[in-house]
């Protein structure tokens, strides 16, 4: 589809020094960004809008592209050493690296972390280069039916990240989706859970919400765990980037694919993007793993898997943007308005027109994908210190981010008592071991769930067969009723084989375990 | 502490206080950065072009002009802040026609009555949008269609109630059809929309042509009409709905740079001056024809009679088409 000299051209302009410089500066500016808690991928784009105004079409593009990419890896770092997930792509494998931290691992895991986000760029990128305008093409066939399937989807993870008890898991997943019906309500307009409040009537956005419960619950949870406020932080274990890193990738070689794969094609899809995909990989991880009850503990399996593919799919976002000028979600949205301002219209057009154009956007993924190993090799190095910082001094530098983190998703104050209300809840919630990660995910995917839902209903009038008469719809719609009734069978059998009890008790000393080493004291 | 040294603390002192009276007494606006809210998210139209007109006030004035989004509720979140800001000067935002629409829909919070008007400079008409592979030639054939299947086509594009909503309902009403005759399926905005389109799950999208663009050019989506008095300056083949069915109706979604109710008159008349010296500029043409957006100045009175006039039109049609609570 690319000819070479499509290539070459492409090749030769992302060589300028201009696009070059405006990659480098996008990547150590994400990586800031990315790993402050609070800060998100979307909020460190929005606030290069004003530097794009004065550069070229593809040096603006470049440094949006490389803020993202280095922005989504280094949400990891604060996710593996502090438990507070960088940006919301992470919220769904927090636990797993903390984990890891836990039992000393913390250089295995921001190895990892940088390394299978890397791989999962290049591989997305690859992907695209060969088969972008095609994958758009079959991306422009979803519809609202298929959409809702893909939500659907997206909650059953719950079951398989909500870790060692799955009724509480599936409470704190309907606890996020009834957060997520606050504010006024997309069909009619009419106001849901407001009380009045003018503020309300927004709804509650899910970035606020994270990092109360992770962030802001944490670090209640330090000062009522600890006595003197001095508590140690977990021992680091040798730092040494990238080390064990090959052994990883021999003993896991279809993980690193598998997670690309999902994460490019569930990234193509318009609304849907890489923070879907995160989830969808860490539980299809763990459903195909040969040693599933390792999740939660500290396992490198499904990190790798699910930090590919939020890497992969960042980029695969892009497709539906330039082919059809529809954005996958907020990053794109406020690209695809820069490339307008520069006179570069998205479109097929764009394709025929001036193809090296695109072809120079998605190479400059590539690039920005391979600065993560260098940049990634310095980061971890630095990380290291932020363990041995006295908790005292970093404590108060968290609850700043959280509060900074939170003002400026709408500049109000609004957003800060979310979190703050968000993070006693996250508290009392994990005390009684309810686990929070599938509130977000609830909140995450609630109004893509309710909004498809109700488009469907309304185009069928209400008929519900609907969902299985679009041929794509129909195949997800019996592999996700097959997917349900699968576990429900199996369940019911082992309940009856009395296997259940026997599984529980070891889920229940496994859960102690868990939750001792978490609270510090072991 | 040597008396040289006092005198000169003395002289800077009395200098400093002077200049604050004489500050606060001939106060020459800005004297400090000023917030512009913009209801609508980051990256969408609005947004594009409240940070274009942004940087030139910001180049006029020489102080910074920084763009603030607040989004949520359908704009009304971000609307109702620029109504409740201090009427100082320091905090402006961009309306749009959304903020005629709350006060019908039952939503508290803001009306017009609420702002003190500075100048529009953009104003586009919704165009009307079928797929390429439907049977649809002209706005005509697709009316009939909805005359002669009730029920059948489906139309979304914004919120149920939302100016998408309006226009089509608003359409069918003045041609004497039953506004549900077409069903409308709400949508987030325009861009799930146009997805459903592209992937045949709806008939008709009611947006403006700007966000029509991509999908047209591709090939996937043709837009039939405007819904409006008169054709488009940028897409001059485009016919409108007035001249196709000799009819009178044009809700023209508009954007405008507002304030709060009370700022001082002259602060108003040095933005709303400022404002039409950026819509004659060429730097800012070429980039709203860039977008597909066209520029359509209004002065501070003409702008508040415009919106007024909407206030009260759209008021009427939607109880007249069933959507006014």
């Amino acid at each position: 589809m690319m000819s070479f000299d499509i290539l070459a051209s492409a090749l030769s302009v992302v060589m300028q020094p201009a696009v070059l410089i405006a990659i480098f500066f996008g990547a150590v500016y994400g990586l800031f960004i990315g790993a402050l808690p609070g800060l998100t991928a979307t909020m460190s784009t929005a606030l290069l809008v004003p530097i794009t105004f004065y550069m070229d079409p593809l040096p603006a593009i470049a440094l949006i592209v490389s803020s993202t990419a280095m922005a989504i890896s280094a949400g990891d770092i604060p996710g593996t050493l502090l438990r507070i997930p960088g940006t919301p792509a992470s919220a769904a494998y927090t636990d797993e690296s903390f984990q890891m931290t836990v039992h000393g691992k913390a250089s295995q895991a921001l190895s990892l972390g940088f390394f299978f986000s890397a791989m999962g760029g290049l591989i997305g990128a690859t992907v695209l280069l060969v088969t972008g305008p095609l994958l758009a093409r079959v991306s422009l066939n979803f519809s609202s039916f298929e959409f809702f399937w893909l939500a659907v989807l997206g909650l059953l993870t719950c079951a398989l990240v909500s870790g060692s008890n799955m009724a509480r898991g599936f409470v704190s997943l309907m606890f996020g989706l009834l957060i997520a019906t606050v504010g006024l309500d997309v069909t009619t307009g009419a106001p849901r859970f407001t009380f009045g409040q003018l503020e309300l009537m927004g709804g509650v956005s899910f970035i606020p919400v994270m990092i109360g419960m992770f962030a802001f619950s944490e670090i209640l949870r330090g000062f009522t765990t600890s006595k003197t406020g001095e508590q140690s932080m977990p021992n680091i274990g040798k730092i040494v980037p990238f080390k064990g890193i090959g052994g990883l990738l021999r003993k896991y070689p279809f993980s690193a694919i598998r997670g690309a794969a999902l994460g490019t094609s569930v990234g193509a899809l318009p609304g849907v993007g890489g923070d879907l995909a995160a989830w969808i990989a860490y539980g299809m991880s763990r459903r195909f793993s040969k040693t599933p009850e390792k999740y939660g503990t500290g396992h490198p399996e499904g990190l790798i898997e699910a930090t590919s593919s939020n890497n992969a799919g960042l980029s695969s976002a892009w497709i539906p943007a330039l082919v059809f000028g529809i954005p996958g979600d907020a990053v794109t949205a406020i690209a695809v308005g820069v490339l307008f301002m520069k006179g570069v219209a998205p479109g097929p057009r764009l394709f025929v027109e001036n193809p090296t154009m695109p072809t120079a956007i998605i190479m400059t993924f590539f690039v920005s994908n391979l600065l993560l190993f260098p940049l990634g090799y310095v980061a971890i190095k630095i990380a290291r210190h932020v363990l041995s910082i006295p908790r005292s001094v970093i404590v108060p530098i968290i609850l700043i981010c959280c509060f900074l983190g939170s003002y400026a998703v709408n500049n109000t104050l609004y957003g800060v008592w979310i979190m703050l209300i968000a993070g006693v809840v996250g508290y009392l919630m994990e005390r009684n071991g309810f686990p929070i990660a599938p509130v977000i995910l609830g909140l995450v995917l609630g109004p893509v769930l309710e909004r498809n839902f109700i488009m469907s209903m309304q185009i069928t009038n209400g008929n519900l067969l609907g969902f299985f008469e679009r041929p794509i719809a129909c195949g997800l719609g019996l592999l996700i009723c097959a997917i349900f009734l699968f576990s429900v069978i199996k369940s019911v059998r082992r309940w009856l084989s009395g296997d259940a009890e026997r599984r529980r008790k070891a889920l229940i000393e496994n859960a102690k375990d868990v939750a001792q080493t978490r609270s510090g004291d072991a | 502490m040597s008396p040289q040294f006092k005198r000169i603390v003395r002289t800077s002192v009395a200098a400093m206080a002077l200049c604050t009276i004489a500050g606060s007494a001939f106060a020459a606006w800005p004297e400090r950065a000023v917030t512009i809210i913009v209801p609508w998210s980051a990256g969408g139209g609005t947004d594009a072009t409240a940070r274009m007109v942004a940087a030139d006030l910001q180049e006029h004035f020489g102080q910074p002009f920084n763009v603030v989004n607040r989004t949520g509720g359908g704009g009304l979140v971000g609307h109702a802040a620029i109504a409740n800001a201090k009427p100082d000067g320091y905090t402006l935002g961009v309306i749009t026609i959304e903020s005629t629409m709350y006060e019908s829909q039952g939503l508290p919070g803001v009306t017009p009555k609420d702002y003190d008007f500075i100048g529009r400079y953009n104003a586009d008409a919704i165009g009307i949008n079928v797929s390429t592979k439907s049977s649809y030639g002209s706005a005509k054939d697709l009316i009939d269609a909805v005359k002669a299947n009730p029920g059948k086509i489906t139309a979304s594009g914004a919120n149920r109630g939302g100016l998408s909503h309006l226009a089509w309902a608003g359409l069918l009403n003045t041609l004497d059809i039953a506004p549900d005759a077409s069903v409308w399926v709400a949508s987030d905005g325009s861009a799930p929309a146009m997805q459903q389109i592209a992937a045949g799950a709806i008939d008709v999208v009611s947006t403006s042509p700007a966000e029509a663009r991509s999908l047209v050019e591709a090939g996937e989506v043709k837009t039939l009409a405007l819904i409006s008095g008169e054709r488009s300056e940028l897409f001059p083949d485009i016919p409108s709905t007035d001249e196709i069915f000799g009819i009178k109706w044009s809700p023209m979604p508009f954007r405008g740079l507002a304030g709060p109710d009370g700022m001082p008159k002259d602060v108003i008349e040095a933005l709303s001056g400022a404002l039409k010296g950026i819509t004659e500029d060429a730097k800012f043409k070429d980039f709203m024809k860039s977008r597909g957006f066209s520029v359509a100045y209004q002065d501070a009175d003409t702008f508040k009679a415009t919106v007024m006039a909407d206030y009260e039109g759209l008021g009427k049609t939607m109880k007249a088409v069933g959507l006014a609570k």
